[in-house]
C-alpha cells in the first residue's frame, strides 16, 4: 500500500465518507466485537506469557539441580557423606556438589516442623546438592557407583516430579496460543460477516456508485475504511480494560506460585498494545475481501 | 463514438436482439424507438457496457467495450453520461450531492466546481432545490435532476432512457429543450422513447434520426413520420 492510500485510509476523505449512508447498528456490533475479542485476547496472551515463564523456570532451575540423600546410621553418616562427595566430585558433568549444613536442613523442615526442631536428636538424612554442569553427568552409572561405595545414598535428580509440571506449563503455553489465533479466527470470520451484511445492505448504493463512474477500489474503500478503523478503536478499548484487569491482579509471590504469576513483566507490557494494530490487520483483509467479491459479482 | 457491430444478445430464453448494427457518429441525436420489451433498454446497455454482447462487437471510444477490465469500464463510464429509466440516486444525499456524484467519486476537489454546479442546477431549473432530498421531487425534478447529474463530467456521449417517460408534456418539451441544447454544442445524443410527438416536436429544431427496434432487429426509420 502506496503512503498515499495509507494516509487516506487514517485520514479518510470527508467526501467519499459520505457516498456510503452511516450504518449504526453494525458499526456499534463491530466496536463491540472487537472490543470484547481484544479483551479476552489480553488474558489469553497474559496466561501464555505466564505458564511460558513457568515452564522455563521450572525447567531450567530444577534440571541443573539434584539432591543426593544420604540414608545411613548416624556414626556412619559423616563417613558416608565424605564418600559419596568424593565420588561426586570424581564424576565428569558434576559442577559442584555440596553437603548442605544442618542449618539449611532446619530451614528446610521448618515449614513443616516449626524451627524449634532438636534436629540432632532426630535421625534426618544427610542432603547432598549436586550441581550438573554441560554436558551433565551420566544418571544411571552414577546411581551405580554409589549404590556399590555408599549403600546409604540415594540421588534424586528431579525428573519425576519435574517432568509433568514442565509438560503442563507448555500445554497451558500452546492453549494460550491457540486462543489468541482462534480470537482473531473468530474476529475475521464476526467481521467478514458484518462487512457482507453492509456490503448487501448498500447493494444499490454500490450500484449506482458503479454507473456513475466509481472504481471498486473507491467503493471498496468506504467499507474497509469504516471495518478497519472501527477494529481499531474496538480492539483498543478492550485491550485498555484487559490491561487494567491484568495490572490490578495481586503481584506474583512465592506463596500464590502460579496463579498470581498471571500477568505481564517488563517489556512484555508492549505485548498487548500490539492487539489493535492485529485487530484493524484482520478487520482490513476481512474487509478488503470480502468487498472484492461482493464488487466482483456487479457489472 | 459508439458502434455496434453485427450485434446480438441473449437474456437465456431466446434472442432479444440480433444482428443489430449501428453507428453513433459525433455530434448526432438519434432516438430509439420500438414497442416496450423490444429491447431498448438493453440496447441502451449494450452501448454503456452494464451489459455485455452475446454475439457481435461494440466499440465505444473507439475502445471494444468486451475487452474492458472493471477499472477501464468505471473510466469509460465517465465519459459517457447515462440518464437512467429510475434515475439511480442516492436517497440519503440531497440533490445537489446526488449530481456532484460523479465528481465525487472521480476524486474531484468539490469546492473548485462549485460555480459550474450552480450553472448546472440553474440550467436545469433546480437551483431552490438543490437541497432537497430525492424522494422528495417530483418525476420531471427526478428527470432533470438525472440529466445534470449524467452531465457534470461534460462527456462526449449522453444517453436516455425514456426520460420523458413519467412526465406530463410541458416537462417533457423542456427536458428535450435541455437534450436538443446538449446537441448544440457538439454531444452526441440517444435517446429512447415511445413518445412519437416527442420525436416530432424534436425534428424541427435538430437533425434528429430515428431508429426503430422491430423484430429483435435495429431499422431506419423513415426521414418523415
Amino acid at each position: 500500500m502506496s503512503e498515499g492510500r495509507l494516509r487516506k485510509l487514517i485520514v479518510g476523505d470527508a467526501q467519499a465518507d459520505r457516498v456510503v449512508p452511516p450504518s449504526g447498528f453494525t458499526a456499534q456490533l463491530t466496536l463491540f466485537v472487537s472490543g470484547a475479542m481484544a479483551f479476552l485476547a489480553v488474558f489469553a496472551l497474559a496466561l501464555s506469557l505466564a505458564s511460558g515463564r513457568l515452564a522455563n523456570r521450572w525447567a531450567d532451575e530444577l534440571a541443573r539441580a539434584a539432591t543426593l540423600r544420604i540414608n545411613a546410621p548416624a556414626e556412619q553418616r559423616v563417613a558416608q557423606t565424605e564418600a559419596a562427595l568424593t565420588i561426586l566430585q570424581q564424576t565428569p558433568g558434576v559442577a559442584s556438589a555440596r553437603a548442605l549444613s544442618t542449618e539449611e536442613q532446619i530451614a528446610l523442615l521448618a515449614p513443616w516442623f516449626g524451627s524449634a526442631l532438636p534436629i540432632d536428636s532426630l535421625p534426618v538424612p544427610q542432603l547432598i546438592e549436586v550441581i550438573e554442569g554441560d554436558p551433565g553427568y551420566d544418571g544411571t552409572g552414577l546411581r551405580l557407583r554409589l549404590q556399590a561405595e555408599v549403600p546409604g545414598a540415594v540421588l534424586d535428580d528431579h525428573t519425576r516430579w519435574r517432568a509433568p509440571l514442565v509438560d503442563a506449563a507448555n500445554a497451558l503455553r500452546r492453549l494460550g496460543a491457540v486462543s489468541i489465533l482462534l480470537i482473531a479466527g473468530a474476529t475475521a470470520a464476526m467481521i467478514t460477516l458484518a462487512a457482507n451484511a453492509a456490503l448487501a445492505a448498500n447493494a444499490q448504493v454500490i450500484e449506482v456508485l458503479r454507473l456513475v463512474g466509481a472504481l471498486d477500489s473507491y467503493i471498496a474503500h468506504a467499507f474497509i475504511r469504516r471495518f478497519t478503523l472501527r477494529a481499531l478503536g474496538g480492539s483498543a478499548v478492550g485491550v485498555a480494560l484487559g490491561m487494567a484487569g491484568v495490572w490490578l491482579m495481586p503481584a506474583a509471590s512465592n506463596e500464590g506460585g502460579f496463579l498470581t504469576g498471571l500477568g505481564f513483566q517488563g517489556w512484555a507490557w508492549l505485548l498487548p498494545l500490539l492487539i489493535p494494530v492485529l485487530g484493524a490487520l484482520v478487520a482490513f483483509v476481512a474487509t478488503s475481501r470480502a468487498a472484492k467479491k461482493r464488487l466482483g459479482d456487479l457489472t | 463514438m459508439i458502434e455496434l457491430e453485427n450485434v446480438g444478445y441473449n437474456y437465456g430464453g431466446g434472442e432479444l436482439l440480433s444482428q443489430v448494427s449501428v453507428k453513433l457518429a459525433p455530434g448526432s441525436f438519434h432516438f430509439l424507438t420500438g414497442p416496450s420489451g423490444s429491447g431498448k433498454t438493453t440496447l441502451m446497455k449494450l452501448c454503456y457496457g452494464a451489459l455485455s454482447p452475446t454475439s457481435g462487437r461494440v466499440r465505444a471510444m473507439n475502445m471494444d467495450v468486451q475487452g474492458l477490465d472493471r477499472d477501464q469500464m468505471a473510466h469509460l463510464r465517465r465519459r459517457v453520461g447515462v440518464v437512467h429509466q429510475d434515475c439511480r440516486f442516492l436517497d440519503h444525499l440531497p440533490v445537489i450531492e446526488n449530481i456532484a456524484l460523479p465528481l465525487i467519486v472521480a476524486g474531484k476537489d468539490l469546492s473548485q466546481e462549485e460555480a459550474n454546479l450552480r450553472e448546472l442546477l440553474n440550467w436545469v431549473g433546480l437551483s431552490q432545490r438543490a437541497d432537497a432530498m430525492p424522494p422528495e421531487l417530483s418525476g420531471g425534478e427526478r428527470q432533470r435532476a438525472a440529466l445534470a447529474r449524467s452531465v457534470i463530467l461534460s462527456p462526449d456521449v449522453i444517453i436516455a432512457d425514456e426520460p420523458t417517460g413519467n412526465v406530463d408534456w410541458e416537462m417533457s418539451q423542456r427536458l428535450l429543450q435541455l437534450l436538443v441544447e446538449l446537441n448544440r454544442m457538439g454531444k452526441t445524443i440517444l435517446v429512447a422513447t415511445h413518445d412519437m410527438a416527442l420525436i416530432r416536436a424534436a425534428k424541427k429544431q435538430v437533425q434528429a434520426r430515428v431508429l426503430r427496434i422491430s423484430s429483435k432487429q435495429l431499422q431506419q426509420a423513415g426521414a418523415d413520420l
